[in-house]
């Protein structure tokens, strides 16, 4: 339930006449009290990140990356990343195809079974593989024999965090899709072209805005994943702990001004995010202008 | 297999991507999650039963669940009135303001955590201000509420905004020429409209809270029985090698997130229908 959102749309700009709308001094107090609290919890803590983190000057602020552990930490959530991305962008695309394009039986179960991660705790998430890989589940005894780690090591971090990554793609991609159609296609392959020529000619550049949100919100996530990762990573120093369990160790030990500087990291890499979202939005608006009420609805998905 | 079940069509590849998205599905996250509801028919119904009800877990459901409520309910107040803005007026800044709605989204938790906790303390820029008019932030409950209310705030503002934005003016021009007042017009013409937006959002960002982690964890202070939530009680569990603990809890959160989930289809389908 890691919330996502799909494609936004322009405001409708609707002349209002006073009846349909409020005193300017109700206005500007809403407007007043709204910012208010968006100032308070948002603003505000995202400034303290950076306010605490150069609060010893810039020398203790970049000392913090200079750390073997913090580039080992850098290294393995790029390294994740890297994998989980490409991964659920592929079944993202698979699913949205098969779901959005032909109808069978089972199709809502089956969107919903794909939301299911969204559900569940980040901590219920990692827990879920310990069950299954470590040494008290399923599979650990027949693992440890074969000598093969994927709790608290590399192989399980990857997992939790495809599991919490796994809807972002093809949630993105399945309300546009069926909102497409599938008659672009049908008269590609009608004209002559294959299998593949339609995928790549005709549905690849439809749907290519929505693919590229599905993927930057699916990396931030990836990026940032705290509780699962946190449960199935051992936190071993330098082997197995991304940027954010680097966070929390670093915040732990009382070293606060690199757990800040750390964290500063990735608090831009959400700017970066917030700022490609809207870009995305705003070059995708000419294109789902029209299919604005499937976009809304996907919004409330 | 499916092939049976479904209409024809001259499209290619329902094979191969309905074969790979079943199997990735299952690999990923149907096995896994049946894995562990089996892990708990090792335990007998008496030792589950009393691992979920003693007292230090049903202290932490009451947290949980509590500040969830709490936090969703802020958020259903403060995202109603965010979206009504953000929809409805303009104002300077406003893209950057509806931009930033979704920086609990953007923010890893593990940040939201340790920058909340650092602004609520004592000493931090709003704790400071709270603290010596005794109000205590970090470390108490109240902590717990700041931060599910922080990583549910964009849930109600998202779900509510596109319903606005799709409103049509005219039901409150008739609203108004009928001699409504503008008051009237909100509360009897365009809240009961929003309602299933409303209360989406509101199940979204509660579901979200009960099971959240990381923004918690630093701001909480993680005392037992008082400032300790349900999943950091299954991490604990997890590191006292406590696994049929961590797995019975484990168990009880799946079935309240499944349960949530089955409310808020309910509710979509509601919307749905009101919207269509």
């Amino acid at each position: 339930m890691a919330g996502t959102v799909a494609l936004s749309v322009a405001a409708t700009s609707i002349t209002r006449t006073r009846a349909t709308t409020e005193p300017a001094l109700v206005r500007w107090t809403l407007i007043g009290v709204v910012l208010v609290f968006l100032g308070l919890f948002l603003a505000v803590p995202l400034a303290a990140v950076f306010s605490e983190a150069l609060g010893k000057g810039v020398a203790a602020y970049f000392a913090a990356f200079r750390e073997p552990d913090a580039l080992a930490a850098i290294r393995l959530t790029l390294l994740t990343a890297a994998i989980a991305v490409p991964v659920n962008l592929l079944f993202g695309v698979a699913a949205a195809w098969a779901i959005a394009k032909f109808e069978f039986v089972g199709k809502n179960l089956l969107i919903t079974l794909i939301d299911l991660p969204f559900s569940v705790s980040p901590v219920v998430s990692g827990l879920i593989y310990v069950l299954l890989f470590g040494l008290q589940g399923w599979l650990g005894p027949w693992l440890a024999e074969h000598d093969i780690k994927i709790i608290f090591a590399v192989p399980g971090i990857v997992l939790a965090t495809i599991f919490v990554t796994f809807p972002f793609v093809a949630r993105e991609l399945i309300p546009l899709m069926q909102a497409q159609g599938t008659e672009e296609e049908e008269a590609a392959r009608v004209l002559g072209a294959g299998g593949w020529q339609t995928f790549w000619r005709v549905t690849l550049p439809n749907i290519k805005w929505g693919l590229l949100y599905g993927v930057i919100l699916c990396n931030a996530r990836a990026m940032g994943e705290f509780g699962a990762v946190s449960v199935v990573s051992g936190h071993v120093r330098g082997l197995t702990n991304t940027v954010p369990l680097h966070v929390e160790i670093l915040y732990n030990e009382y070293n606060s001004t690199a757990a800040f500087a750390v964290a500063s990291l990735l608090a831009l890499l959400a700017l970066v995010t917030l700022a490609a979202k809207s870009v995305v939005e705003w070059k995708a608006q000419g294109r789902f202008g029209a299919g604005k009420r499937t976009a809304a609805e996907g919004k409330v998905r | 297999m499916a092939l049976s079940l479904k209409q024809r069509s001259v499209l290619p590849g329902f094979g191969l991507t309905m074969g790979f998205t079943l199997l990735y599905l299952s690999l990923i996250v149907l096995i896994p999650l049946s894995a562990t509801f089996l892990k708990t028919a090792a335990m007998s119904w008496g030792q589950f039963w009393s691992t979920v009800t003693e007292p230090r877990a049903l202290a932490s459901y009451r947290l949980s669940f509590g500040a969830s409520l709490i936090g969703a309910a802020i958020n259903m107040v403060f995202g109603m009135l965010a979206a009504w803005v953000l929809v409805r007026y303009s104002f300077p800044g406003k893209r950057v303001v509806d931009a930033m709605v979704d920086l609990p989204f953007a923010l890893p938790t593990a940040v939201a955590g340790i920058t909340l906790t650092a602004v609520f303390a004592r000493n931090g820029w709003i704790g400071s201000y709270l603290e010596p008019r005794g109000i205590k932030v970090a470390f108490t409950p109240l902590g717990v509420v700041v931060a599910l209310t922080f990583i549910g705030l964009p849930f109600v503002v998202r779900t509510v905004q596109p319903v606005l934005q799709d409103l049509d003016a005219e039901i409150e021009e008739a609203a108004a020429s009928l001699g409504a007042s503008r008051w009237q017009t909100v509360t009897r013409v365009i809240l009961p409209a929003l309602l299933p937006a409303l209360l989406t959002g509101f199940a979204l960002a509660f579901a979200r809270a009960v099971g959240e982690y990381g923004s918690v964890i630093f701001i909480s202070g993680n005392m037992p029985m008082r400032t300790e939530i349900t999943p950091l009680l299954i991490v604990t569990k997890l590191e006292q090698y406590d696994y049929a603990g961590a797995t019975a809890i484990g168990v009880v959160m799946l079935v309240m997130s499944f349960a949530l989930l089955f409310i808020i289809n309910l509710l979509q389908w509601w919307s749905r229908r009101r919207y269509a």
